[in-house]
């Protein structure tokens, strides 16, 4: 008989019934079935030996002395917690008050008396399914709650770890920066850096990963190292971009890759040098005419490209005391209202419109995206940095353990850097690390790094590459002047740039001089140095910054070749 | 024929069902139907008592196919509710009708006893 066969797995079944002739009865057909059966003659012996022996399903009579099933049931439903314990009424009650009752005090279903054995082996495994329903949800959900603990953890860790990579720089320290970032922006693949170059000037990126999670946040970290490593040595953005790109290329998987805006803002030059791969376009704020110059995107995202077709062409744009450059994530302008609309960049733009306060520009955008959608995203970053005057902040660059007893104090070197290297090779992040070899210049580091910048450009840009500084007197110009470098530099097939160091040792001090020779016409140094340095600065060789930074300058043969000297005296 | 004491289908869906243990829960049957028609007498003035006795007699008695029993049972369950009913008068016919099935029982488990 099908009914009395066992069902899949046996349960402990506890039956309780003041009717010894019943117990008897049920207990026969319930062990037949294949279950284990404990019996109580009253509630409050099926209390405790529901305690006792925590069966996992109740058969229990409605009336019985002492304690009656009603009570019974409501104690063992409380002992039994969050597991399901099904209890069965046994029950030759009719009226629909007592049923309802049985169901008020925790019961799950009735058997009716007479039993049927059929009915009742139906019934048992009904609940037993229930209970196993109940059980594995129970399970499932601990298990979620486990792996959710164990994430946040994971999460916590990653950050703080990443914490300390991304926040080596500038981002907090520097005063002309202000940004807006959610704490756990790293895991919605939002990636904000900053640092300070050798020369003073400054680098960002906003970059932003594809994908949430633990998996965008991975390519932040050789990103961030890239970024502040190359940085701090020096290298200027192509490099970094290059090195970036080819990076994330080789460790990323093929559908994750790196959307990203790095900007060189130089104080010095008054330039914003602007590379933009697929982030939605940033902006140059004028703070005299309130103009609004789009960063757009020129290019594919970070990792996408191999090296060879990698695209590494930055764009300069002049910036004034004052000005400000924005930058923002694709969260500001996907933001959506309760329609699916997008924020986008129109009202981007009328939000930019109606700013009066420039230092409150990140609260109307944060308002008007709260109004436009109800309430704040958390993977909306943005950041602001102001052009000023007086950032003397250099990069510190690594700090040196060696006490100075082996470094280099007599010697010279000469490098001749030719067309096909100076087309695509930056010689000086090469040339400042050989340099720092020397202990006692370290401390001028800054200094050393900025007149070297100088001057190379100036060898290449105005020599080798024979440009007109006053091309950039205003900001077509400006354009124009990158267009024609950008041509000419890859046209280039002659020429060449030499470097020469040379240290000697004075005393415990010495001195090093640093040569630079190009294969240019020349220029009339007497006219340049005559000039106003405000106009040297926009339209010059620089020469100004060169003058202040050096104690010695010399030019020779027409002004094709340059001479400055750095010396220092014993260390402490 | 209404008024049936003793129904065979029950009694051989149980003996099915109990197999070895049917003698034995015949003999439950008699010796707990007898303490509760001892009940039943000792609580003749407590309707409710009796009401609740006549309850639980109903259900072992109907479980075990004495359908006459069982009716009567019921009857003094729900008019140990009304104040004008005659329990009395059926208390005495349950205790009358146990007198019937009774016998009928146990020849049924000397049946099965060896």
């Amino acid at each position: 008989m099908s009914a009395l066969a066992p069902a899949h797995e046996a349960l402990t079944i506890l039956i309780a019934d003041d009717s010894a002739t019943d117990l008897l009865l049920l207990s026969t057909i319930v062990r037949r079935q294949g279950h284990q059966v404990l019996t109580a003659a009253n509630g409050r012996e099926a209390v405790e030996v529901f305690t006792r022996a925590r069966p996992q399903l109740v058969l229990m009579d409605a009336l019985m002395p002492v304690m009656d099933g009603f009570e019974a049931a409501r104690w063992i439903k409380q002992l039994s917690g969050e597991a399901l314990v099904p209890i069965i009424f046994l029950t030759s009650l009719t009226d629909s008050a007592d049923l309802a009752e049985c169901l008020d005090a925790g019961g799950d279903d009735f058997l009716a008396k007479p039993y049927n054995p059929l009915l009742l082996a139906a019934k048992i495994n009904a609940m037993d399914r229930l209970r196993r329903l109940q059980a594995t949800v129970l399970q499932q959900r601990d298990l979620i709650a486990k792996h959710n603990d164990y994430l946040l953890h994971e999460q916590r860790v990653a950050k703080a770890v990443f914490d300390k990579v991304a926040h080596s720089g500038c981002i907090n320290a520097a005063p002309n920066i202000r940004y807006l970032q959610s704490p756990y922006a790293l895991f919605n693949g939002d990636l904000l850096l900053a640092a300070y170059t050798p020369s003073g000037d400054m680098h960002v990126l906003l970059g932003d990963f594809t994908g949430h999670g633990l998996p965008a946040a991975v390519g932040a970290m050789p990103l961030a190292e890239v970024f502040y490593g190359m940085t701090a040595k020096g290298y200027g953005l192509t490099q970094i971009l290059r090195e970036m790109n080819a990076k994330l290329k080789r460790i990323l998987p093929v559908d994750m890759f790196c959307c990203a805006t790095l900007l060189c803002l130089s104080t010095d030059r008054r330039v914003v040098e602007v590379w933009n791969g697929g982030m939605p376009e940033g902006y140059v704020l004028e703070v005299t005419t309130g103009k609004r110059t789009p960063l757009a995107s020129r290019h594919l995202p970070l990792g996408v490209l191999s090296a060879e077709l990698f695209d590494d062409r930055t764009e300069v744009w002049p910036v004034a005391l004052g000005d400000r450059v924005f930058l923002l994530s694709d969260g500001v302008l996907e933001t959506a209202d309760a329609n699916d609309r997008l924020f986008g960049v129109e009202r981007l733009q009328q939000v930019f419109d109606a700013n009066r306060e420039p230092d409150r520009l990140f609260d109307d955008i944060e308002q008007a995206l709260v109004a436009f959608r109800g309430e704040a995203r958390d993977d909306v970053s943005m950041v602001e940095i102001t052009l000023r005057s007086g950032l003397a902040t250099r990069a510190t660059g690594p700090l040196y353990a060696d006490s100075g007893q082996s470094c280099p104090r007599d010697w010279s070197v000469n490098f001749e850097f030719r067309a096909e290297t100076l087309k695509r090779y930056n010689p000086l992040p090469y040339l400042l690390q050989l340099l720092l070899e020397i202990h006692g210049l370290r401390a001028q580091s800054g200094a050393l790094y900025s007149v070297m910048a100088e001057l190379y450009s100036n060898a290449l840009e105005h020599g080798v590459l024979g440009l007109d500084s006053l091309l950039k007197r205003d900001a077509q110009g400006f354009a124009e002047y990158y267009r024609q470098r950008n041509e000419r530099l890859a046209q280039l097939d002659s020429g060449y740039v030499r470097v020469q160091v040379q240290v000697v040792p004075n005393g415990a001090g010495g001195t090093m001089t640093l040569r630079i020779e190009d294969s240019g016409p020349g220029f009339d140094v007497e006219k340049v140095l005559a000039q106003p340095m405000d106009i040297d600065r926009l339209s010059g060789r620089g020469l100004g910054l060169v003058r202040q930074l050096s104690r010695d300058i010399r030019w020779s043969d027409g002004g094709r070749c340059v001479c400055v000297e750095f010396s220092w005296e014993a260390l402490a | 024929m209404v008024d049936v004491h003793l129904d065979p289908d029950v009694l051989s869906g149980l003996q099915e069902v109990m197999e070895g243990e049917y003698p034995k829960l015949l003999e439950t049957f008699l010796d707990d139907s007898q303490k509760r028609i001892e009940a039943l007498r000792t609580a003749r003035d407590d309707a409710k008592a009796l009401g609740k006795i006549a309850h639980s007699f109903k259900g072992s008695s109907g479980n075990l196919g004495a359908v006459r029993l069982a009716q009567l049972c019921e009857r003094l369950e729900l008019e140990s509710g009304e104040p004008t009913a005659n329990l009395e008068a059926l208390v005495d016919q349950i205790d009358h009708e146990f007198a019937v099935v009774k016998p009928l029982y146990e020849s049924e488990r000397q049946r099965f006893q060896v």
